[in-house]
């Protein structure tokens, strides 16, 4: 069976930290960073990026459409 | 560092799933972390972009939180004065017919100041598109007691809970409107989770191309949160809305077109 990949790209600069986006995430793929962006949030990154699907979850409710998301049958 | 290279396999053109719309411009959303406004701009972009309306609509900005909407999304605006984009937006509509108008209010502006300009332009029945940020509160100002706010809801005015008999009720003004012929399609949706986001996509597209029919005025209420005058965090704030704001504001469509409930009588397989 084929297995579905995914990944997100994360725009850091323009994330807010919100974290609504790792709360949505089905997987646990999303965390927040132990570091801040240049205006001072924690921003989110794919901190398991071999658990992500590509679901779309959090582009999906991310308030500031930061997240990119690619997927692929491997 | 293998894992590294299949991650970077994955990330092509050819795979992508969703991505930004062009009509949102990278200006950086004047929102505070969390809010629903960003999420309600990006849907409503995307929908502009999939109907391929860019170059038709106009959008009637409001005085709240949203002020500043015309830096975001890359179509044409015109901005009213407080509570007064209903009747801007039957203006524009007037004029010119051919046109996608749409009002983006919050609950200050619509339900507060606007209430009379709101009632009237769907009674009238105007061909227009009303969506309604309701949070509760008046969020730019700092967190005032709003028409909406719930019975007990703590605001910078009512400190210690709004007093139902001192204050008066909330205002549902979603269902009032529901109750006036002029109006096509009343719904109220929310945009805190992944299936809500979908939701309100698919209803405010329904909206959206309802607008061609011109048989009347579409108006979607947005359920939201505001967790800076809330004073929680994005996730709390979410959650304390799924409890308490949601029993209040139920959602779902309040007012569907009748053909399309006669449709789906006949042939409820085809319409799902």
């Amino acid at each position: 069976m084929a297995k579905i990949r995914g990944s997100i790209v994360v725009d850091i600069d323009k994330c807010k930290g919100c974290e609504v986006c790792r709360v949505s995430c089905p997987t646990g793929t999303i965390a927040m960073a132990k570091e801040v962006n240049h205006k001072g949030y924690f921003y989110a990154y794919p901190a398991n990026p071999d658990l992500c699907i590509g679901c779309a979850n959090c582009a999906m409710v991310c308030p500031d459409g930061v997240i990119t998301v690619y997927k692929t049958k491997i | 560092m293998a894992e590294a290279t299949g991650i970077k396999e994955i990330i092509k053109p050819e795979n992508l799933v969703y991505k930004k719309t062009k009509i949102m411009t990278d200006n950086v959303l004047s929102y505070c972390p969390g809010c629903g406004h960003g999420t309600t701009h990006r849907i409503l972009a995307e929908i502009i972009d999939e109907e391929g309306l860019q170059s038709q609509t106009i959008g009637i900005c409001p005085v709240g939180c949203s002020v500043l909407l015309y830096n975001f999304l890359d179509i044409d605006w015109q901005e009213a004065a407080h509570g007064r984009a209903p009747a801007l937006a039957t203006a524009v509509k007037r004029l010119l017919p051919d046109r996608f108008v749409f009002t983006y209010q919050g609950d200050g502006d619509l339900a507060a100041i606007g209430t009379a300009e709101t009632i009237h332009a769907c009674n009238r029945g105007e061909n227009i598109l009303i969506i309604f940020i309701n949070n509760g509160i008046y969020g730019m100002t700092g967190g005032q007691m709003a028409p909406t706010t719930l019975p007990g809801m703590k605001s910078s005015t009512s400190p210690y809970g709004r007093d139902v008999k001192l204050m008066g009720n909330p205002l549902k003004m979603t269902d009032i409107v529901a109750t006036l012929p002029g109006t096509y399609y009343v719904t109220r949706q929310s945009v805190h989770t992944p299936a809500n986001v979908r939701k309100t996509k698919k209803a405010m597209k329904k909206a959206v191309q309802y607008q061609k029919l011109n048989k009347g005025t579409c108006f979607v209420e947005i359920v939201s949160n505001c967790p800076s005058n809330w004073k929680m965090t994005p996730v709390e704030s979410n959650k304390w809305m799924e409890e308490n704001m949601l029993p209040y504001y139920p959602l779902g469509d309040l007012k569907v077109p009748a053909e399309e409930t006669t449709q789906k009588t006949i042939n409820p397989e085809k319409n799902d």
